[in-house]
């Protein structure tokens, strides 16, 4: 019953299927083409500032971001300090919390609370930035004007306890898989010598799953360094170094966010805000590039 | 001789605390939802009624409705989904089906790490550059969406992989030694095992798309526009935008108004959400094989 | 006439040699059985056959394979050689489409779209792979969800669905119960006058009853062949066949 076919022949299967392999491929490089990409085009508008205007040294020590003065200075040491500042807090505030609802959810939680949980968790990371910046704008400024009785309740403050539970389900979620990424072995090796559920966690399976967890801890940085409407409106307004929790800053981010719409483009105010971009984009690659490489240490075993 | 001795009670007491102490922990990071919530719905809920959600905005938008944020928001959902799906798939294709164990595939999961890392505003500022700018679309929902698309992205390929991944290769062997080519078996057997991750992976795209603001400050949203959009060449609003707009930059405004913005927001992040998880667990019941 | 003609065949996993030296010649319309203990090489060899090794990362096939004469590896469409060959696995797949579909499938990636042509090819299939009683009234099952023994029966339908004129068969009883195991040898000899078939088994007994001759396969090597009544009575050539036949290792 064979059929007469040439082995030669070539048919239409046969050419869409490499139409299809070729089509396929360039989606797959599609990430690459796009990160580059936005290196390229943010530096292109960018780059201006950086040939013509920039002072290194003023630009990483002077507090003075005065880009619409007479005499523009592009200092942006207390942005940096903005978004330091708030990262930091956001970091004491999520850190703990995240750890301790991971291990909870993790080790003690189980189905319908464990379930339950993750759903509600689930639903922090849905809200939208806009939205936590409208919190911080109306319920946590209040909070704090009433709670600490300061005068003005947009500052580190807010921003940093807004942030932190924003970074917090991310943190939440890679914590609990490096978690459960710890070998059964070695907890079951630990419960049979006697050790209650809680002394096998702290004492083998969290250092077990040391990279995971710094891993989450960066990725929860990265994502405080690049967060914008909450920060834009949540920290308040004033370009300055911030000497207490309660002082109000402005990060990098939200500098872009909040002048860019009155800057002509083209000018030193555009490009420097263009610069600012590209100095973002470097942290935050440096900071998702370390969480992968530590990440990957944790799937080789 | 078997019985508990003092240091096994002690050590029960201290679990015990701690378990309680980590409840408390993860009920911290819980209870802001369900605080917040309650907040925009008694603040907000006074603001919601049809007139609210499909008439325009009135008097410097201290009054009147959300209809053509809600619209725009749509626009700039829609026309994202057309462009990050099926790049998104195809990109998901390629790893899933074709890369090689090589440094390229490597370079390309590390690509997309990063791109979901890249800070909002500064995919603003590459949709100003790229789209605005050097393609010439000027500010409009075809830059806006597709910047949208591009911070997207990610999320399409990562579900639609998992999804992928998950549809054992046995099946793909069988259908190879019958001679199907490799798009053969793709369009007959793993895409169609793979819709339910594709689509959990649309729905939280819609979700989040609706959400950001950043991307679409520059690019195509506007604060107030008088009349709806008609191409993808027009500026539209947003309802991101709406929100931040009448918390920040209108005077005068009552305070149930943005209260009520921002419920609109929530419902519709958080319906997309629920529908997106009950959506997996009905999945879950339907095992194919 | 000879149906398959290997010559020099040689295998190897990223330079880790399964298989080497190995010269044979498979007629038409027999049932030639290769035997041999696990890491022979069997699998290996089929998956040369129908050049599945350019799905497996690695795999290197050097040597001669002949169908009907012409180099597999000279065939333009690769796609076009695998359609004349048909496979059936160890572990049984039925495909996660309906029974119907998955014994269609084959036809109609060969462009058969008229219903009554597929449908009378899905009962053929189904009939000669001893499956069709049990599926004719719910042809809309899905196959992944049959039982295993069905879901073998399941891929002979989809195999003899193809129209094949060589079909190789790795281990088919592994995963399967006796009586079904019976059914199918009673399909394979039914089959052999219209088709070559090439039976992979770990079951010595099982190429005594089925093939006309066997190949004995022992780490990598084509050790000895024989028509299949020499080889299990005694009138081998290689001590170690006889070794392995007798069971004094397996």
């Amino acid at each position: 019953m064979a059929k007469a076919a040439n082995p030669a022949a070539r048919d239409l299967s046969w050419f869409v299927d490499k139409l299809a392999q070729g089509l396929i491929f360039l989606g797959g490089i599609s990430g690459i083409l796009l990160i580059i990409g936005i290196f390229v085009f943010v530096s292109r508008e960018g780059i201006g500032f950086v040939t013509n205007g920039l002072e290194w040294g003023e630009f990483f020590t002077s507090p003075a971001w005065r880009p619409t003065s007479k005499n523009p200075t592009f200092g942006a040491l207390a942005l940096i300090a903005g978004t330091a500042s708030v990262t930091g807090l956001a970091m004491i505030v999520s850190v703990p919390l995240s750890l301790g609802a991971a291990v909870f959810i993790g080790e003690f939680a189980k189905g319908r609370t464990r379930e339950l949980l993750k759903v509600l968790i689930e639903m922090l990371a849905a809200i939208p930035s806009v939205v936590w910046g409208f919190i911080g704008l109306s319920i946590m400024n209040e909070f704090i004007i009433d709670a600490f009785n300061v005068p003005v309740g947009l500052n580190v403050l807010n921003a940093g306890i807004i942030l932190g539970l924003m970074a917090a389900p991310i943190m939440t979620t890679i914590a609990e898989d490096a978690l459960k990424a710890v070998p059964d072995g070695y907890r079951q090796a630990a419960e049979a010598m006697g050790a209650t559920r809680w002394q096998v966690i702290w004492r083998v399976v969290i250092p077990a799953a040391k990279n995971g967890l710094v891993a989450a801890v960066l990725l929860g940085v990265g994502r405080g360094f690049g967060e914008t409407m909450a920060v834009l409106m949540a920290s308040g307004h004033s370009i300055n170094m911030p000497t207490s929790p309660f002082d109000s800053v402005r990060a990098l981010t939200a500098t872009i966010a909040a002048e860019l719409g009155e800057t002509a483009v083209g000018s030193e105010h555009y490009q420097a805000l263009f610069f600012l971009g590209i100095f973002l984009f470097l942290i935050t690659f440096l900071i998702n590039l370390t969480a992968d490489v530590v990440v990957r240490g944790i799937k080789k075993g | 001789m078997f019985g508990p001795t003092a240091r096994t009670l002690q050590d029960q007491q201290v679990e015990q605390r701690v378990k309680i102490g980590l409840g408390v922990v993860t009920g911290l990071l819980v209870l802001p939802v369900l605080i917040i919530l309650t907040l925009l719905v008694i603040k907000g809920g006074p603001m919601i009624s049809m007139e609210f959600l499909f008439s325009d905005p009135t008097n410097g938008m201290t009054q009147g409705g959300i209809f053509p944020a809600l619209v725009g928001t749509i626009w700039l959902v829609v026309f994202a989904l057309l462009f990050s799906v099926p790049v998104g798939v195809a990109a998901a294709l390629y790893l899933s089906e074709y890369a090689p164990d090589n440094w390229v595939t490597r370079a390309i999961n590390l690509a997309i790490i990063n791109l979901a890392g890249v800070p909002s505003i500064v995919h603003a500022l590459f949709g100003v550059g790229a789209f605005v700018l050097f393609a010439g679309f000027g500010t409009s929902i075809l830059a806006a969406s597709l910047t949208l698309a591009v911070m997207t992205l990610p999320v399409v390929i990562v579900s639609t992989r998992e999804s992928l991944q998950a549809v054992p290769m046995e099946f793909r062997e069988a259908c190879w030694s019958m001679g199907a080519t490799r798009w053969q078996t793709i369009r007959r057997v793993v895409l169609p095992n793979s819709i339910s991750g594709i689509l959990t992976g649309v729905i939280l795209e819609v979700s989040r798309t609706a959400g950001e603001t950043a991307p679409i400050m520059f690019t195509g949203a506007a604060f107030f526009l008088p009349f709806l959009p008609e191409t993808v060449w027009d500026q539209t609003m947003a309802m991101s935008l709406h929100l931040f707009v009448v918390s920040t930059q209108v005077p005068d405004v009552p305070e149930a108004l943005p209260y009520g913005v921002a419920l609109v927001m929530i419902a519709m992040v958080l319906t997309m959400n629920a529908v997106s998880i009950g959506f997996r667990m009905w999945l879950r019941g339907r095992r194919k094989w | 006439m000879v149906k398959l003609s290997v010559s020099d065949l040689a295998i190897d996993y990223g330079g880790k040699t399964v298989l080497s030296g190995v010269d044979l010649e498979i007629q038409e319309n027999e049932i030639f059985g290769i035997i041999g203990p696990a890491n022979s090489g069997k699998t290996s060899f089929l998956r040369a056959i129908n050049r599945m090794d350019e799905f497996t990362d690695g795999m290197n096939v050097r040597g001669s394979v002949k169908l009907d004469g012409t180099e597999v590896k000279d065939w333009a469409n690769v796609y076009a050689l695998r359609r004349r060959i048909g496979v059936v696995f160890p572990l049984p797949v039925g495909l996660p489409m309906s029974v119907y579909d998955n014994v269609a499938l084959s036809p109609r990636l060969n462009g058969i779209r008229n219903k009554a042509e597929l449908d009378e090819r899905v009962e053929r299939c189904l009939t000669r792979a001893a499956l069709w009683d049990e599926v004719k009234d719910r042809l809309d099952t899905l196959g992944s969800l049959l039982s295993g023994g069905q879901q073998q029966r399941l891929t002979i339908a989809r195999a003899l669905s193809q129209e094949p004129d060589l079909l190789l068969l790795d281990e088919f009883s592994i995963a399967v119960d006796p009586v079904t195991t019976m059914r199918i040898e009673d399909v394979l000899v039914d089959l052999k006058k219209d088709m070559t078939i090439v039976l992979v088994t770990n079951l010595v007994q099982q190429a005594r009853r089925l093939a006309d001759r066997t190949a004995f396969f022992l780490m990598g090597e084509c050790v000895e062949i024989a028509g299949t009544e020499e080889l299990f009575t005694g009138t081998v050539k290689d001590q170690r066949t006889r070794d392995y036949v007798e069971g004094r290792f397996g």
